[in-house]
């Protein structure tokens, strides 16, 4: 019983290295099909629905999409309402993923198409190039150091430049490295090939192709989690991306982690000053029904407020105004996280939309009114910062698409009922947790997929009652 | 190629040289305005609130005239005007219940037939900015040209439609063909104080004072502008920002369609640029534009 196959390993009569091959398939493969659940998405949700699973004996097979699991919590700095640092809290849960001996890490992997019923779900997953054999890559990290290109990361957004061959984080799980294939000397140019000349163990592999293969599993959880606004494109009133200091929060929470590539000092990224004066905006596309997105993001009033807090701590002069529409804190000890911040950390609070954001000399001008005072008012800062709405990862459409299940509107996964069974989808034995399924934060997202967790269980025993029954 | 036209009360009187060299303009671009026959007002102000039909009877009246004259287009040169007619124009499209309120009361049938076009939309749509740049006779090289939009060309962006709300590029692009180099400067969106300028003039000033010293500051030579208002208050407020503010160097601030002419290489002296507070002139002189 090969459930497991390899589709293409060969390619035009060419032998060809798969990326894959990391993670014990036969281990996978040892239980009957209605103990085996794939988890898309390894974010905080997968990784705590897949820990859950593993621990209750199901073998999961955890599918991401980027070359290592951690999702978009390891990009986050700390954490409202407790201040606790992300990637400590969440590093043990990622390197329990990948140890655990009942999940299988498939990274830089992608489903393609879904067969079968509840219970018995056949599915094909894309295995995309890395350039880098992990079975041969001992993770030393020569080949990063060696990497002549700079450029955008995935992981470090406006915050920093990578090389081009690189792992996400110093902490990635796996910790082995990719190339991005846009950036590097070798695939664009032809010249190069400093990273295959270095690599101890001839891992580097700039001949990869892609592979496909396929996995029969019992059920399915949908964690594709979130992406920030694409406020760049779209919000010309905010500069549209075209100034350097105006950046996004997730791009905060890289300059305030500790490991992100200031090391935590809040400099401008146009010219590394310290900034001293800052502007945040909240709302930015949220609840805007007439222009960009009607719903509230949820958890942006509390993350600004963090940022507030976590830049005060830094910079002690500093100076921090946050444009609010009104202030929603409704998680446990939320409001009492908020008061302190305009209490005891001197933020300055401005009720009302910022209207405007531009370029002033070296500094940037924010636009807006205090709507509680009746005036226009205008601040200079040295840096803006834009809470922008959460929206679905890229894809999800696509992805509903190929699972038979449905997206709202503004393309977040549809439970079969928001107040009695939101983890359950239209299709029985796929199930969507986290913000794939709408907005939300880490308490709430880690909440769903442990509930995902255990709907699968309901679903898989009673399946297996039911065929013992039918003998 | 004619055009049916409406002028407008303020391109009958203060803004008489938008009017003028916009007619001329045309005709050596190769297109004609036909002026509606019997105008009216177009109230110059859309109803603020829903439930307000009456100031839409005017302008219902002025589409519903153009369409029984046999057209289906409306050009207009001013920005209030064409706010006006286009959001009107909407209503009657749209709203079933408002366009028969309106239209019971005028007694006409109307509904939303005539498309309203502004005349930078003719430029760029029908004649097209390319063809625009090959008639150029003179083309105005060197010439810093800051292109202030402010709000009735562009907002509601929904109902308007003209550009991009927040950072519009039609008015850049037409200075562009015409040889001038535009600049880029923040204040380009902004309200220039409007009517308040009848009864609060600080704040007109105020407002005119922020726009002209952001254009300066992005080095502008002179100042553009499609709306008679906008223009009153750019011009005019300059001595009393002077007055406040004795570094101010005033800014020639002219309608969109007297540079077309110059640069169409229409005689400067029917400009009417003596009607400027703001002479441009000795500008214009010293880049060589005017002899």
């Amino acid at each position: 019983m090969g459930e497991i196959v390899e589709l293409n390993s060969v390619i035009d009569g060419e032998p060809v290295t798969c990326a894959c091959a990391l993670g014990d398939l036969t281990e996978f493969e040892s239980v009957p099909v209605d103990r085996r659940v794939m988890v898309i998405g390894g974010g905080i949700t997968g990784i705590t629905a897949a820990i859950d699973l593993g621990n209750a004996g199901y073998q999961v097979m955890m599918v991401e999409r980027l070359p290592s699991v951690g999702g978009r919590m390891l990009q986050l700095s700390e954490t409202f309402p407790t201040l606790d640092c992300a990637q400590c809290t969440l590093t043990p849960r990622t390197v329990e993923s990948g140890q655990h001996p009942k999940v299988t890490l498939k990274t830089s992997c992608e489903v393609e198409e879904l067969k079968g019923e509840p219970g018995d779900f056949t599915v094909t997953v894309r295995q995309k190039v890395t350039y880098v054999d992990w079975n041969k890559c001992t993770g030393c990290g020569t080949c990063i150091q060696k990497c002549p290109s700079k450029g955008i990361s995935l992981f470090e957004r406006d915050a920093g430049r990578m090389t081009a061959i690189y792992t996400l984080s110093p902490q990635a799980v796996p910790n082995k490295p990719f190339i991005d294939a846009d950036r590097c000397r070798y695939l664009t140019r032809g010249k190069c090939g400093v990273c295959a000349k270095s690599c101890p163990v001839g891992a580097i592999d700039y001949n990869q192709q892609e592979s496909f293969f396929e996995a029969r599993v019992g059920a399915i959880i949908v964690a594709t989690g979130f992406d920030i606004y694409d406020w760049k494109n779209k919000m010309p009133e905010y500069g549209g991306g075209k100034i350097p200091d105006v950046i996004d929060g997730l791009t905060m929470e890289r300059y305030l982690s500790a490991s992100g590539p200031t090391a935590g000092k809040i400099v401008r990224p146009s010219d590394g000053k310290e900034v001293k004066e800052i502007v945040f905006i909240q709302c930015v596309g949220s609840r805007n029904p007439e222009l960009h997105k009607s719903y509230c993001s949820r958890v942006c009033c509390m993350y600004t407020a963090k940022h507030a807090r976590l830049y005060k701590h830094k910079v002690h002069d500093g100076q921090v105004y946050v444009f609010y529409i009104d202030i929603r804190s409704t998680g446990k000890g939320y409001e009492q996280f908020i008061q302190q911040s305009v209490s005891e950390e001197e933020i300055i609070y401005i009720r009302g939309r910022a209207a405007k954001v531009f370029q002033n000399g070296d500094q940037i001008t924010v636009q807006g009114a205090d709507t509680l005072s009746g005036r226009k008012i205008e601040i200079n800062a040295d840096m803006v910062v834009l809470a922008a709405a959460m929206v679905p990862n890229e894809g999800a459409q696509e992805l509903a698409d190929i699972l038979g299940i449905k997206c709202n509107d503004d393309g977040f996964f549809v439970e079969d009922n928001y107040k009695l069974s939101p983890i359950e989808t239209g299709h029985q034995g796929i199930y969507i947790a986290g913000c794939c399924q709408g907005s939300k934060d880490i308490a709430d997202s880690s909440a769903q997929g442990s509930a995902a967790a255990s709907k699968v269980q309901v679903l898989l025993s009673s399946l297996r009652r039911q065929n013992q029954e039918a003998v | 190629m004619k055009y049916p036209y409406f002028p407008g009360c303020t391109l009958y009187t203060k803004a008489k040289k938008l009017d003028d060299a916009g007619r001329e303009c045309s005709l050596k671009l190769g297109f004609e305005l036909d002026e509606l026959k019997d105008w009216t007002c177009c109230g110059a102000t859309f109803p603020l609130v829903n439930d307000q039909h009456i100031t839409m009877s005017g302008p219902t009246r002025i589409l519903a005239d153009t369409k029984d004259q046999g057209n289906d287009k409306l050009v207009t040169l001013c920005s209030v005007c064409f706010n006006v007619l286009k959001r009107t124009n909407n209503v009657m499209r749209t709203d079933e219940e408002r366009r028969t309120k309106v239209t019971d009361f005028i007694e006409r049938d109307y509904n939303g037939e005539v498309e309203v076009l502004h005349y930078l939309q003719v430029l760029r749509d029908e004649i097209g900015f390319d063809v625009l740049k090959e008639k150029v006779v003179k083309p105005l090289t060197g010439l810093k040209v800051a292109c202030y939009y402010g709000c009735l060309l562009l907002r509601p962006v929904k109902e308007i439609g003209l550009d991009v709300m927040e950072n519009p590029t039609i008015f850049e692009d037409f200075i562009s063909a015409l040889g001038a180099e535009p600049v880029e400067f923040p204040y380009k969106i902004e309200c220039c104080g409007a009517f308040q300028a009848v009864h609060s003039m600080d704040i007109a000033t105020r407002c005119s004072r922020d726009i002209l010293n952001s254009a300066k500051n992005s080095a502008a030579d002179l100042v553009i502008t499609t709306c008679p208002l906008c223009q009153f208050n750019l011009d005019d407020r300059q001595p009393e920002i002077q007055k406040s503010d004795n570094r101010f160097a005033p800014i020639p601030v002219v309608y969109f369609t007297q540079m077309l002419a110059l640069a169409l290489d229409l005689p400067a002296a029917d400009l009417g640029f003596e009607r400027n507070l703001i002479d441009p002139l000795p500008l214009l002189k010293e880049k060589g534009l005017v002899s």
